[in-house]
């Protein structure tokens, strides 16, 4: 920010201007976010709830009594039209929810997200414990795809041409057209089965049993980090060529700058801001659940317990994992733009 | 885009200075580059393959529904070393029912590439049609279709595709879908276009706002064009080239995007079967039979390659920044 105070262009009554400017677009920016969540919400839940499948009729097994399943239904509150059974889930975000009365009641406080009849527990619970599986796996792999993506990139701009570059842009080519779940198979039956290097993953948490995490975290970290390195390795290279194109690299080259200052303070800055936004959505979208990579591994994550409610028809479950992954993805989305507001005041003035 | 240059200079120099159009100096940059050129016959060796399916099977004497109980052992499983590979079945045969695999693989193509190209079309033909009018009319319009946009953004379409997956074939069976695979297939196929859609939109959008403020354009609504001209002469020529790139990454990815569908589960019955299907298939004899795991595998990996590698090829032959590039 400081480089934009220096210019001439920028004296007292314009910079304030922008500060207004910036102020009023991080609002607009976050309330276009709330209405979004609202909008995607209502969409989610009318959705699910307008397939001809009765959430009633899935609480309990296939010799479910009629009595019991009309028991749910106004126990769960299926039995209000559709407006009212939204405004309740809705209200059950905020202020927690108790499902039925007297002896058979179950409370599930704010944030609730509904009751899973299935595994006989609040959704958000359910989330609450396959949500730091997720955010481990995606963690991990954000932080290992980015060093190599970013490293390789640069390596194979600086050495353009050379056999640096061939070597990495073959690589490439593969990384990306190969599918993350026949990569991720064909890791886990040759290094547990065919070499038998690591024992057959059991997740645990890792305040529990660190090695049992490490080892079952181990594979599908390395797996999701070098197929998305691939993608970040082309952006990075191409990035940072274009960059040592712009006048303000010759300007700094001219001026008799050292090569590794220009690179490092002009070239890299410039390059990676794009980048960082694109890893923000990406690691946004993991974390909203690594559907492929968690059943490849069997990892108790938010992804799984999503496909599990596909299998099992278990509805409040699909809704609220829908709902979080969505609230994932959104926030990505408006933390990204806020943060490009900030480091470039054109984007805002629009 | 026939915008080749009268000779500038003397008239002698004509033979020398040759003024061509940018299709021609794509398609000379593209010839050039080795891997791309060769990628390009792999892709229409697989897509012939595909149509020619029947013939090729012929000739090859094989059938992917021909049941070969003499091929596998009393477990049910190939009865050779490397999933029975033998002169009769050059890439082995299933475990269980004894069908050939490389008749599989060769109908398996039609599959995968139908849904790729199908997909790819009608990703195509909304996104450039929806980013064009939000571009050029701007305003109210715009303002729809961006919203429309960041909404379909919002979800997360893996998900939502599978779980959505049964009630909606059911939904297109009970619309006159033949039941079965083509009603599968159908969902597949427009499920992935339904969240593909955006990713083109926004790109056309893009180009089509700044193309707005260059002046041909303005040139032409000057000269009083109306919006037919605009968007037919004006806009979309200048838009194909990131068109025609689109469409030739995404292709890979959609076919690669089905595989991982089958793999989920919401693939097809047999006993049709996309490379997909082959895949999540051999996985349950990777113990048994790993030959099973690669073949298809490789397949995939093959021809999605080559998608991407052609894709490539056709970014940097049309991106003339490409060329300055390698100048330096």
């Amino acid at each position: 920010m400081s480089a934009a105070v220096d210019t001439p262009f920028f004296y007292f009554p314009v910079a304030r201007l922008l500060r207004i400017a910036l102020t009023r677009f991080i609002v607009r920016r976050i309330f276009f976010a709330l209405v979004l969540l609202a909008a995607v919400s209502l969409f989610t839940y009318l959705l699910f709830a307008l397939l001809p499948t009765d959430p009633a009729a899935l609480t309990c097994g296939k010799n479910c009594k009629p009595e019991l399943i009309a028991a749910n239904r106004v126990r769960l509150g299926y039995d209000k039209p559709i407006y009212e059974q939204y405004w309740q889930f809705v209200r059950g975000i905020f202020a927690g929810r108790t499902y039925g009365s007297g002896d058979i009641a179950f409370k599930c406080p704010a944030p609730s997200l509904g009751y899973s009849f299935n595994q006989h527990e609040c959704v958000s619970t359910l989330i609450g414990k396959t949500f730091p599986v997720t955010a481990y796996l995606s963690l991990g792999s954000f932080v290992l795809w980015m060093l190599l993506g970013v490293g390789t990139g640069i390596i194979a701009a600086l050495h353009r041409g050379k056999w640096q570059d061939r070597l990495t842009s073959l690589v490439t080519s593969i990384g990306v057209s190969l599918p993350t779940f026949y990569v991720g198979l064909l890791v886990l039956f040759s290094v547990v089965i065919w070499l038998q290097w690591l024992p057959f993953p059991h997740y645990a948490s890792p305040t529990d049993n660190l090695h049992d995490f490490l080892t079952a975290m181990i594979l599908p970290w390395i797996t999701l980090a070098v197929l998305s390195a691939a993608s970040y390795t082309r952006l990075t290279r191409n990035g940072v060529l274009e960059a040592m194109n712009e006048d303000f690299v010759r300007f700094g080259v001219a001026k008799g700058l050292k090569n590794r200052t220009v690179m490092r303070k002009y070239v890299l800055r410039a390059a990676l801001i794009p980048i960082v936004t694109i890893a923000g959505l990406d690691f946004a979208a993991l974390l909203g659940g690594a559907i492929v990579t968690e059943s490849v591994f069997s990892l108790p994550g938010m992804g799984r317990l999503a496909i599990r409610s596909v299998t099992d028809s278990d509805l409040p479950v699909l809704v609220g994992t829908t709902l979080v992954a969505a609230v994932f993805i959104v926030m990505a989305n408006a933390i990204v733009d806020i943060i490009y507001g900030v480091l470039d005041p054109r984007v805002r003035l629009k | 885009m026939n915008t080749s240059a009268v000779a500038v200079g003397e008239p002698e120099v004509h033979g020398l200075i040759e003024s061509k159009s940018p299709s021609r100096l794509a398609w000379e940059r593209f010839r050039r580059d080795r891997a791309a050129v060769i990628a390009t016959f792999v892709v229409l060796f697989f897509v012939c393959i595909a149509l020619l399916a029947p013939l090729v099977c012929k000739v090859l004497g094989i059938n992917p529904l021909t049941l070969d109980r003499k091929a596998l052992n009393d477990y049910g499983l190939p009865n050779g070393p490397f999933g029975a590979i033998s002169r009769k079945h050059l890439l082995g045969v299933e475990p269980g029912t004894g069908r050939d695999i490389l008749a599989r693989l060769i109908y398996g193509a039609r599959i995968s590439l139908l849904v790729g190209f199908v997909s790819t079309f009608l990703t195509t033909v909304i996104g450039v049609v929806l980013g064009i009018v939000a571009g050029y009319r701007r305003g109210k319009v715009d303002a729809v279709i961006s919203r429309f946009t960041d909404l379909t953004l919002a979800f997360p379409s893996l998900l939502l595709i599978i779980a959505l997956t049964r009630p909606f074939t059911q939904r297109l069976e009970s619309m006159g879908v033949p039941e079965g695979n083509p009603a599968r297939l159908t969902y597949i196929v427009l499920v992935l276009s339904l969240f593909g859609w955006v990713y083109v939109a926004r790109i056309v959008r893009g180009q089509t706002l700044s193309l707005r403020e260059r002046e041909f354009v303005e040139a032409a609504r000057a000269s009083g064009a109306g919006h037919w001209h605009m968007v037919f002469k004006e806009l979309l020529p200048n838009i194909w080239a990131p068109v025609i790139v689109i469409i030739s990454l995404s292709l890979p990815g959609y076919v690669a995007v089905e595989s991982t569908l089958s793999f989920l589960g919401v693939g097809l019955l047999p006993p049709d079967a996309s490379w997909g299907v082959m895949l999540g298939d051999s996985v349950k004899y990777y113990r048994a039979d790993p030959t099973y795991l690669f073949v298809p595998g490789i397949a995939l990996i093959l021809l999605v390659m080559a998608f991407n590698v052609m894709g490539d090829g056709m970014r940097d032959a049309l991106d003339p920044k490409s060329d300055r590039q390698q100048l330096g």
